[in-house]
Parts: structure tokens; sequence; C-alpha cells
């Protein structure tokens, strides 16, 4: 019942005119957002950050705004995949291969209101599943000690990759980046500078909003650089009609298993760490196909082929956020962009959050469930304004996109330095792309690396040095099971799961959800 | 082999990491493991990712011709500069600049690319710094 009171508490809230004002722009810029190709929840959310922050907007505001711009972009990614075949963002790949055909026989109109309809329940189900199982969560981690939580930052890691990842060593290595980026400048614990090189620049350590930017966005940037000419910009001259807008009930009905489905399993590969939204409409899509596709009818434009991984990617959305606010451990790359942007305001997630910031937490629950009601309302009647937003060519986009980054990333320091370290992310972003090493591990590693070796040290220092006490707890040692059952799994199970590669500039290794 | 590539990199920074943490100056505060143990800890993850990378390399992703990689490296140069530049030279002038550079690099026509770097540069200077109040570099302009 803690629940439902935190919820009318969050309303009172959220129903501020600022924040309403908020939510609103949140939803409208995240539909335009994921609709653009190039620009996805993650590396979207992130060249947000900087201006939400200069912007000295205080915490429940800024996290308001930033996670409508994430529900927001999850809805949006399906309006380039039905029309264009281009998926707007990662997630929405699967969208393409029922929706685009929908819109090829004149229905993209239908597939488009199908799919916001199907997105809306999905986000709606969810955020109510965050209402609930966050809570319980938070009990269970306020057991946690430093040895667990080392251990739960372990999982995390190891998990990363998803069942699907391809390649283990490569998720690994980008842990270990982000780790060792983490370790620059002045230790925390005993106050001697650590891989500073001397330089004062270092000494406090690399800004993580810095390396977001620089790997999320600038990279997007250098690889469109690379691919230019190779496939937007020719089919994005023809667009079939829309049609009408409105699905008929029959089809509604005819879907609504599809939707119920692909909302249950989005939701737990969302709570999962390291599956995020990418994994929760893949595997909506490939349950949905066995389970329903007597007729083969799927990819051929089936209505619930657009409607399951619709509700499956902002059903993950959602369930997302559960690890995010209630461990602190995001489950995906754009809750570890809201997570760096929590750490910005000096609020660290976790279980403290709820009792000691109810009001952060639970304005942005009823936050979100307005915004799913905006949401709803922008994308099915008015969708045909977003469908304008896709003549922007990326030729004009991406540079927009980068001078945004330097605006925001200036304007949080005024550093020459910062800049410079930004643009060399980017191109470290680029290269690992290139090599299909994962970008969300660094990110997360570069994030959480002080917190986790705190909780090394500090589980040490209670325990004299003895390194037994890591595994002493059953906690403990169920999450380091889970960690390595998790790590060890993808080598074997992966070649099951592969996702299908399409050959363009976003699905390269591209903008983790 | 750009795998195997790589993993050597990644070995060579493994080793130069975990030698840099042990030269990390002990302090009179202390600690049982002190600042020196997790990073070499990390060091030691990133050589075993890397050395699975050398003997288990993935197929070889697609590199583009070496004149896109010059685009992309070029691309980096424009923006370092800009970095080093926009705080003495001004916003709107460096931003123009580098969004047309970048325009027509990515396929505008070269007077379509100015344009769109002008508009870029007065469309964030009057929606970032007028409307929302972010502070901007500032030239000998003022702007």
């Amino acid at each position: 019942m803690d629940s439902l009171a935190g919820l009318a508490h969050g309303f009172a809230v959220a129903l501020s005119f600022e924040n309403l004002l908020l939510a609103f722009l949140g939803c409208f810029l995240g539909t335009i957002i994921g609709a653009l190709p190039g620009l996805g929840p993650s590396n979207g959310v992130a060249i947000l950050i900087p201006l939400a922050f200069t912007l000295g907007l205080p915490a429940t505001p800024a996290l308001i705004l930033l996670t409508s711009v994430y529900y927001g972009a999850m809805y949006g990614g399906r309006i380039s995949s039905i029309l264009l075949n281009i998926p707007g963002d990662e997630p929405a790949v699967m969208t393409t291969l029922d929706g685009y055909p929908m819109a090829q026989q004149g229905r993209a109109g239908e597939a488009l209101a199908l799919s916001g309809y199907a997105s809306f329940v999905g986000s709606f189900f969810a955020t109510w599943g965050l209402v609930f199982l966050a809570p319980l969560l938070v009990k269970l981690a306020l057991l946690f000690g430093p040895a667990e939580y080392f251990a739960l930052y372990a999982l995390a890691f190891a998990t990363l990759g998803g069942i699907a990842s391809r390649n283990q060593a490569k998720a690994a290595l980008a842990a270990a980046l982000g780790l060792g980026i983490a370790m620059i400048g002045v230790d925390g614990q005993t106050g001697v500078p650590r891989f500073s090189f001397g330089q004062v620049h270092l000494y406090d350590g690399i800004n993580f909003l810095v390396a977001i930017v620089g790997l999320f966005a600038l990279s997007e940037v250098f690889v469109f650089l690379e691919n230019r000419g190779t496939s937007e910009e020719e089919e994005a001259g023809e667009r079939p009609p829309l049609g009408r807008l409105t699905p008929p009930w029959s089809m509604l009905k005819r879907t609504s298993g599809a939707v119920g489905r692909g909302t249950i399993i989005g939701f737990i590969s969302g709570v999962l760490p390291g599956a995020g939204a990418s994994l929760g409409s893949f595997l909506s899509y490939s349950i949905e196909k066995r389970v329903s596709d007597g007729k083969k009818t799927f990819g051929t434009g089936d209505p619930r082929g657009v409607a399951a991984p619709e509700a499956g990617n902002n059903a993950a959305a959602g369930g997302a956020l559960v690890p995010m606010l209630a461990l602190g451990v995001p489950g995906s790359g754009t809750t570890a962009v809201l997570l760096a942007m929590l750490l910005a305001l000096n609020i660290t997630p976790g279980p403290l959050l709820f009792q000691s910031n109810p009001d952060v937490v639970w304005g942005l629950v009823a936050a979100l469930f307005i915004a799913n009601f905006m949401l709803l309302a922008l994308n099915i009647p008015l969708v045909g304004m977003f469908v304008r937003v896709l003549l922007v060519p990326t030729k004009y986009l991406m540079p927009a996109v980068a001078m945004i980054s330097f605006v925001g990333i200036y304007g949080i320091s005024g550093s020459t330095f910062d800049m410079v370290v930004m643009v060399l992310f980017g191109l470290l972003g680029w290269l690992l792309r290139k090599l299909d090493v994962p970008l969300v591990p660094v990110i997360m590693g570069v994030l959480l690396g002080n917190q986790m070796e705190a909780n090394l040290r500090r589980a040490m220092t209670i325990s004299n040095g003895d390194w037994t006490t890591l595994v002493s707890s059953p906690l403990s040692i169920a999450l380091w099971t889970l960690a390595i059952v998790g790590f060890i799994a993808p080598i074997f199970v992966g070649r099951f799961f592969r996702r299908p590669a399409a050959n363009t500039p976003e699905a390269e290794g591209a903008d983790p959800d | 082999m750009s795998d195997r590539i790589f993993g050597g990199l990644g070995v060579l920074l493994a080793a130069f990491y975990i030698w840099q943490a042990t030269l990390i100056k002990e302090s009179f505060i202390q600690d049982p493991i002190g600042p020196k143990t997790f990073p070499i800890i990390i060091g030691l993850v990133l050589g075993a990712a890397s050395l699975v990378m050398i003997f288990q390399p993935d197929d070889e992703p697609f590199w583009p011709s070496a004149g896109r990689l010059v685009e992309v490296l070029m691309a980096a140069v424009v923006m370092l500069a800009y970095s080093a530049l926009v705080s003495s030279v001004g916003f709107i002038v460096t931003t123009t600049v580098v969004a047309a550079y970048l325009a027509w690099r990515l396929g505008a026509h070269p007077l379509k690319a100015v344009m769109a770097g002008l508009l870029i540069a007065v469309g964030i200077y009057i929606i970032f710094h007028l409307v929302l109040g972010l502070s901007i570099a500032r030239g000998p302009f003022g702007f």
C-alpha cells in the first residue's frame, strides 16, 4: 500500500505547471529524437543532459524531462521504421520487419496507429510494474552490505552483453576500459592522484558527461561521415501515403494477444540487467512469431508483427528503470545515461533514494503516467506532424547534433580541455563500434567504477583484508553465481539468439537503448 | 586481423596500466588494500580480454577506404581546432565554420552548407543562449 500512497504524493508533485510543461516538452522532443534516424534514446538523452544540467533544473524536473524524452524516443523510433524502413533507433529494428510491408500496402497510417497503441499499452503496464516491483527490490537491497554491492556491480557488468551477446571478451574489454577510465583522478579514500600523469586537469577525473556525449553522440557523427551517401537520402524521397490513421476494432482485437505477450516479455527483459529495449523488442517479435505465425504471414505486413515488438520495447523501457532507481545499477544504455544525470545532480539512486528523496522517485513515476497519455495523444492523431520531421536530411541534422554536443559540454565547464576529451571519446566510440565492441559497458564502467571500488575497499576494511568476505553471505554467493552464469551462458546460448544485422549505419553496434 | 591488432594494443595498454598502477604513491592514510589493488585487477581483466581477442578474433569488420578514414580524422581535427579556438574567436563564427564544414562533408552543396552552418549557429545561439540562458563562448565581438 506504501506504493500507492507514494504514487498519490507523486501526482501532487508532477501536476505542477512546470513539471507538466517539461513532461510535454520531453515527450515532444523524445518523439522527434526517436523518429530521426541516427538519433536514438541514449544519444538523444545524452546531448540533453548537459542542457538540463546547465539550466539549473532541480532533480525532479530534470529527471521528468529526460525520462519523458526516453519514453518518447521509444514511441518515435517506430515512425521511420514503418515509413522508411530505416529504424529510428535500435529497439525499432524489429518494427521494420512487418511495419514497412504494411506501409507499402498503403496501410502506413494503420501501422502507425496500431504501434502507437501497442507502445502505450506496453509502457502503461510497465510503469505499473515499476510502481510495485521497485519498492520490493528496495527491501531486498536494504540487506546489501558493501560485499554484496560489489558482487551486484560484478553481476551488472557480467550480464551487460546480454543473452544475445556475440563476444563476451569484447564486453569484458569494454567494461575494463570504462572502469580503467573511472580510476583516473584523485583517489577518494586516500587522496593520492592516480593515472593523472601530473596533469592538473586530470585530478578531478574524466567527467562522465563528457565521456557519454563523446561516445554516444559524436561517434554517431563520425559513423555518418564514414558512410556518407550510402543509403539514407536516396530512400527518403519516396514515401508511401499514410492512409487511415485509426486501426479497425477487429485489428485491435486480433493483436491483443501479441500486445499482452510483448508487454510481459518486454518488461522482464527490461528489468534484467544489461538487456534493455532492443532485446525486449527482439524477444517479443521472435516469440510472437513462434506462437502465432501459423499462416506464415509474419514479415509480409502482419499487424501482430508490428504490435508485439512495439509493446515489447516500450515495456522494456519502463522495466529498465526498476534496477536503475532501486539499486542504482542501470539495466541499459539510456538508463545509464539517466543515472549519470542523477549523479551529476548529487543524487545517488539506490534503496536510500526511496527514503531520502521520495519526491524524486514518485514524482518521476507519476510524470511517466502523465507522459504516457501525452504520448498517446501526440502519436496517434498528431503523428503526421512528426512524419514531416523525417524530411530533415542527416547532412544537416548531424552537424546540428555535433554543435549542440559542444555547446552542452562547454556550458557545464567552460573548459577547452573537456571539449578536446569529448572529441577523443567520439573517435574512441567510432573505433569501438567498428570493432563491434559494445559502448554501454564502457559508460557503465566510467559511471560506476568509483562506487564499485569504494564498496570493495569498504568490505575489505570491515574484514581487515580478508578476501573471503566477498563470498561469505548467501546473498553474495547467489549474486556471484548469477554473475558467472550470466557471463558464461551467452557463449553457449548466444548463437540461438543472434539478432539480424541490418546493413545501415544505425545497425553498426549502434545506438544502444 | 583487426581484432588481433586491437587485442595486441589492449595487452600493451593493460601492461602499461598495471605498471602505472604499481607506481601510485601510497598516502599516510591506509586501508587494507590501498589505492593500487582495484586498478591492477582492472588491468588484469583488460589484459585477459585482449588475449582472448588475439586468439579468437571475430570476422573482419568493414573498413572504409583510406579516403573515408581521412574524412573521419579531418572532422576530428576540425573539431579539435574548434575546441581550441571557440573561446578566443567567438561562438557564432567558429560554429558556423564547423557546422558548414560537416554539412559539406556529409554531402551538402557548399553554398547550402554555409547557409546551414549559419542557421545552426544562430539557431543554437538564440535558443540556448538568449532563450535558455546557457553560457556560451564569447569572442572579441561578444558573440
